[in-house]
């Protein structure tokens, strides 16, 4: 249509007037700035609220951070300034360090298992079976729960004297733990356990951390799943059934067909995840009533311990920037490091 | 397999691979689902049977009280009603917002509109605990156009403390101007020659057209602004300091700090506390799986 109103005048210039031409090119200018002006219009009530509270923010916190601001009434002189200051305290803070590698650990758990468990529900549901629907939805209800309540109840599944995971263990033969409230190492626990002493480094992430990932991973596994599902729907069959003619076997069918054809999904699903992951906050809030123990405090929880606490209000600035070069880095990484292998089934 | 294919096709008999597929589904389904029915069945126990080692599976007494007791053990009633008002605000200001600006750039074209639509998407990556900060000392500095108490106070400290300060700030969505943006792609462009031939304007087809043929689309976005709103928790637990205007996920979180022992009320507590949002979910579940997978799919 409008393509048309383009071509017209052009493919006839010489029996219009140059009057009639000039006056219908104004008509059409204006025409076109009235379209633009209504563009702006429809995008701007979006724009303003996106621009206020979601990208001058990051500005905000940028220049906040370079104060030494704790409390004050102008927001512009918001303390001394201090340039980098904040920023070189942080990279030499060893609480910073310590809740930077928490949340590493955290992530490094949470990410795989998350995805694993989203590809092998995938492909479990990917098929004509009775009460598909119903799994589903089973499977998505964490994910439209709130945090805090789901945290409420993991905490009283995990309470250590008289909850169920608890009387689970004691009734498999195995010593009960202190789950959310442990702050030693999961793998300095199992060696307590079989009689191998394991200490420092070697003895892993808290249980405490591990305990909140398992609750992380089955309150966003649904998600994963219903987007790795469809994912692999758009794997065409007739590949499938080219390969089993060729005498593929089920594993041969997944690795050659399904894995690289599912992962631009996995690569969206590995980036989300991530994001999840370093920005998780209820879960550690809300089960080890608001004071983590040191091996689960992770990035969030200190930002929010710097800022709404001790008020040091330029320094949680400064971390909040922090964490998002590193998420900002990580998405990068992820998408360079994977593009080359990514597949499209086109 | 001969009496198999005698059988009318539907009631086919199951396969060893189906009986392991549902054998491993249910098992993990069972763990997926274990912290509901685990948080019901304490939610209807008297408290001493909660202390019980090992605990009882089924509550011995049943006691549909714990409800009553839990709904007046904090001001429960207090924050349902904030959290209505919050989230269907949020979700009012959400589907105005992300029609206007999914119907821009889907429809009109203006120079630079590409490029916004990327900034607009480049937000996403943005997380929240950058802008939470900033945004803490930006809410109490902004003006007070209407001195009521829970939109904005006048007494200096702008929309800290207030619905507004809850609310307002989450009236947009990327990810519901993208999803509303490719339904609109799909909507043929004959029915905008036609509606112009009429004298419609972008506004009038927009309304009379577009938004009553989006109707799933728009379904699902206001159910994700509900969700997303009524479990935000975080945000509102900084924005806001006293009982009269938080909602119920900070309300439930205080009362979990404060009587972090009395677990029969708290799964009660719990338990309401989530039932709006699952009672939407199972509502519209097609729809809302549909739209979060094709969300996906693009990525």
């Amino acid at each position: 249509m409008t393509v048309g109103q383009a071509v017209e005048p052009r493919s006839q210039p010489h029996e219009v007037p140059a009057q009639t031409r000039a006056l219908k090119n104004t008509a059409r200018r204006a025409a076109r700035r009235w379209e633009a002006l209504q563009g702006y219009g429809f995008l701007l009530p979006a724009l303003l609220l996106l621009v206020l509270f979601h990208l001058l923010p990051v500005f905000y916190a940028l220049f906040l951070s370079l104060f030494n601001a704790r409390v004050f009434r102008d927001m512009w002189s918001p303390g001394p300034f201090i340039g980098a200051g904040n920023y070189g305290r942080l990279l030499t803070s060893g609480e910073f360090a310590q809740s930077l590698g928490n949340t590493v650990w955290f992530a490094g758990i949470t990410v795989p298992l998350g995805l694993v468990l989203a590809v092998l529900f995938a492909q479990l549901l990917n098929a004509r079976i009775w009460g598909r629907t119903g799994y589903r939805v089973t499977y998505f209800l964490p994910y439209v729960t709130s945090t805090v309540a789901a945290a409420v109840v993991w905490r009283w599944i995990f309470q250590p004297r008289v909850g169920v995971a608890n009387s689970v263990l004691a009734w498999l033969g195995l010593p009960g733990q202190q789950w959310a409230d442990e702050p030693r190492g999961v793998f300095l626990l199992m060696g307590q356990f079989l009689g191998v002493p394991i200490d420092g480094w070697l003895s892993g992430p808290s249980l405490a951390l591990v305990t909140v990932a398992l609750v992380s991973v089955w309150y966003s596994v649904g998600f994963n799943t219903v987007i790795a599902l469809a994912g692999l729907t758009t794997i065409p069959i007739d590949l499938y059934e080219a390969a089993r003619i060729d005498g593929a076997g089920r594993w041969r069918l997944f690795r050659d067909i399904t894995l690289p054809l599912l992962t631009p999904t996995l690569l969206f699903l590995l980036v989300v995840e991530t994001i999840r992951s370093f920005q998780s906050f209820d879960f550690f809030y809300q089960m080890m009533a608001a004071v983590p123990v040191p091996g689960a405090k992770v990035v969030t929880i200190y930002l929010y311990q710097q800022g709404f606490q001790s008020f040091n209000l330029g320094y949680a600035a400064a971390i909040g920037m922090v964490l998002f070069a590193i998420i900002f880095l990580l998405t990068l990484l992820q998408f360079r490091a994977t593009r080359s292998r990514v597949v499209y089934a086109d | 397999m001969a009496v198999a294919s005698m059988l009318p096709r539907a009631v086919h008999l199951p396969r060893s691979s189906d009986v392991a597929r549902h054998a491993i589904l249910l098992g993990f389904g069972f763990l997926m689902a274990f912290p509901f029915i685990w948080m019901l069945l304490t939610s209807f126990k008297p408290f001493e049977e909660t202390l019980a080692s090992p605990p009882t599976i089924l509550p011995m007494s049943w006691r549909p009280e714990n409800y009553a007791e839990a709904w007046r053990a904090a001001n429960f009633p207090r924050f349902f009603m904030n959290s209505a008002i919050i989230s269907l605000t949020t979700v009012g200001g959400t589907l105005l917002t992300s029609v206007l600006a999914a119907y821009g750039f889907a429809r009109l074209r203006f120079p630079g509109r590409d490029a916004l639509f990327l900034v607009f998407l480049g937000t996403m990556m943005i997380p929240q605990e950058v802008t939470l900060i900033p945004n803490f000392v930006l809410l109490a500095n902004l003006p007070c156009p209407i001195p009521v108490d829970t939109i904005c106070n006048p007494k200096g400290s702008g929309w800290f403390d207030t619905f507004t300060a809850v609310s307002v700030p989450w009236w947009v969505s990327v990810f519901s101007i993208f999803l509303l943006r490719q339904f609109f792609l799909g909507i043929p462009n004959d029915l905008w020659e036609a509606s112009q031939l009429d004298g419609a304007s972008h506004f009038g087809y927009l309304r009379r057209v577009v938004v009553p043929l989006s109707t799933p689309a728009l379904l699902t976005v206001a159910l994700y602004a509900f969700v997303q709103s009524w479990k935000s928790f975080l945000w509102p637990l900084v924005m806001t300091s006293r009982p009269d205007v938080r909602p119920i996920q900070v309300g439930l979180s205080t009362f979990a700090l404060e009587n972090g022992t009395y677990y029969h009320t708290l799964m009660a507590a719990s338990a309401f506390t989530i039932a709006p949002v699952l009672i939407v979910f199972i509502l519209i579940q097609r729809h809302f799986l549909e739209s979060i997978a094709r969300s996906g799919l693009k990525g």
